[in-house]
């Protein structure tokens, strides 16, 4: 596999880095304390084409291919995590209606998507079910031409905006999936805030009480809406942190770089000291390591090869864990500045647990893996 | 492509799942317990890059992928090959 970007694919990762620079990073630290992004710059990433822009031309999206749409990623979580995060809520959401959605839902929704009007948001935690997630309790009833649904979900991300949720529930014990628009009578939309990273992501609460949707607002099939709807839609998602988590450790390693040059102790640069020097380097070798399994994961995607699901995996894994690491030691170099709000550091680091923690945390992986590795003998 | 030979691709897929078992056209890959969701997404994927089809909501039902020969009939009713 050619893991070389193209003078194409070099052309838009300047384009991104221009724009994250200009627009989101000045302002990062502020969207932060304050728990929100505002709408101006969705209205930019809108303008730019970067919400939705994996869905097809043909449905106003960009298609950018699956390399390119990492670099974004990269791009704008080196500048924000919680604007990272709306790309990926965003993707993760139209990824499943397009993979699993009918004709008529692709119709309805999939266009506005593309132009980024219309922003979706993944429902499936529950202050119940996280990780197991065939264990949610919100339940979907058919009632004539309708589902009604019930329950209760935690932790959507951009909940607070979106105006389409992905809704995971039990249809008589068998998991399904559906869509429900934010104006639907029965759903109210709560704000969840003070959490620890990622705090600009809008997250929230959402109720549903005798929530009627459209019958044909079932996407996928009853019984499906874990291994195939979720599946497809976390897969994406994964893909997209794990660039995320690039990005957050080139960060780091941005920060630290200019810190430990200017900042002297002891009569010489930090970057003089040799510990210093040696959490450098395990800085600079893992977002190496962790950009090039995105990279390998990124190509098998867009060639829809099988083996995807476990390098998308493992380049989340990896990535995660490594955006940890490096936000870590980027603390440390910084020492008492660096859990200050006067640095980004301290910010890189409470958005890099995050990235532990989403899309399938640590520990399922490691559970996970193993199986995909021996699954074939 | 004929029927024969997509299904000695599909069982040539399939048996790297279920190691020293001669798996038949007929046999039942779901009760043979093997097949969990990575598996499931996995098919999916192969089926679709291997045979340059696209697996849509409404083939979502697990008699379309319980053997070797209805993933091959699924396949057939995509191409739309005679039967």
């Amino acid at each position: 596999m050619n893991l070389e970007l193209t003078a194409g694919q070099r052309q838009k990762r300047s384009e991104y880095r221009a724009f994250a620079a200009a627009e989101i990073a000045p302002h990062a630290g502020r969207w932060d304390r304050e728990e929100k992004i505002p709408a101006e710059l969705v209205g930019k990433l809108r303008e730019q084409g970067y919400l939705g822009s994996l869905l097809s031309r043909e449905l106003g999206g960009g298609r950018t291919d699956m390399i390119t749409y990492g670099l974004l990623t990269e791009e704008v979580a080196r500048a924000c995590s919680s604007v990272r995060s709306l790309l990926t809520v965003h993707d993760m959401v139209a990824h499943a209606i397009q993979r699993w959605g009918s004709r008529e839902l692709k119709d309805r929704y999939l266009p506005s998507m593309a132009r980024g009007e219309l922003l979706g948001a993944l429902a499936l935690s529950e202050p119940n079910a996280g990780s197991d997630a065939k264990s949610v309790e919100t339940t979907a009833t058919e009632d004539g031409d309708s589902w009604v649904i019930e329950g209760r979900k935690k932790w959507t991300t951009f909940g607070q905006i979106a105006g389409l949720f992905l809704v995971f529930a039990q249809v008589t014990d068998k998991p399904a999936a559906f869509l429900v628009e934010r104006e639907t009578p029965g759903l109210t939309v709560k704000p969840l805030r003070g959490i620890t990273g990622t705090r600009a992501s809008m997250l929230a609460e959402l109720f549903f009480e005798g929530c009627r949707i459209p019958k044909g607002h079932l996407v996928g099939r009853v019984g499906f809406g874990i291994s195939h709807v979720a599946a497809a839609a976390l897969e994406q998602g994964r893909y997209s942190v794990a660039w995320g988590s690039v990005g957050i450790a080139q960060a780091c390693l941005d920060a630290c770089r200019s810190y430990a040059a200017d900042r002297r102790q002891f009569g010489v640069p930090l970057a003089d000291h040799q510990l210093v020097r040696r959490m450098l380097t395990d800085m600079i070798v893992d977002v190496r390591a962790a950009r090039l399994l995105c990279l390998r994961a990124g190509g098998l995607r867009e060639s829809g090869d099988p083996g995807a699901f476990m390098e998308t995996m493992a380049a989340k894994y990896f990535a995660s864990r490594v955006a940890v690491r490096a936000a870590n030691d980027a603390v440390q170099i910084h020492g008492a500045n660096g859990i200050s709000e006067d640095y980004p550091v301290n910010r890189y680091l409470r958005d890099a647990k995050v990235m532990e923690i989403i899309e399938g945390s640590t520990q399922i992986q490691q559970i996970t893996i193993p199986l995909f590795e021996f699954q074939e003998f | 492509m004929d029927q024969t030979q997509n299904q000695a691709k599909i069982k040539e897929f399939l048996s790297r799942f279920f190691k020293n078992h001669d798996l038949q056209p007929e046999e039942d890959i779901f009760a043979l317990g093997f097949v969990n969701s990575l598996l499931a997404m996995q098919l999916v994927a192969f089926v679709e890059k291997e045979f340059g089809i696209q697996v849509a909501d409404e083939d979502l039902d697990l008699d379309n992928f319980r053997s070797i020969r209805a993933i091959s009939s699924l396949i057939d009713r995509k191409t739309g090959a005679p039967a």
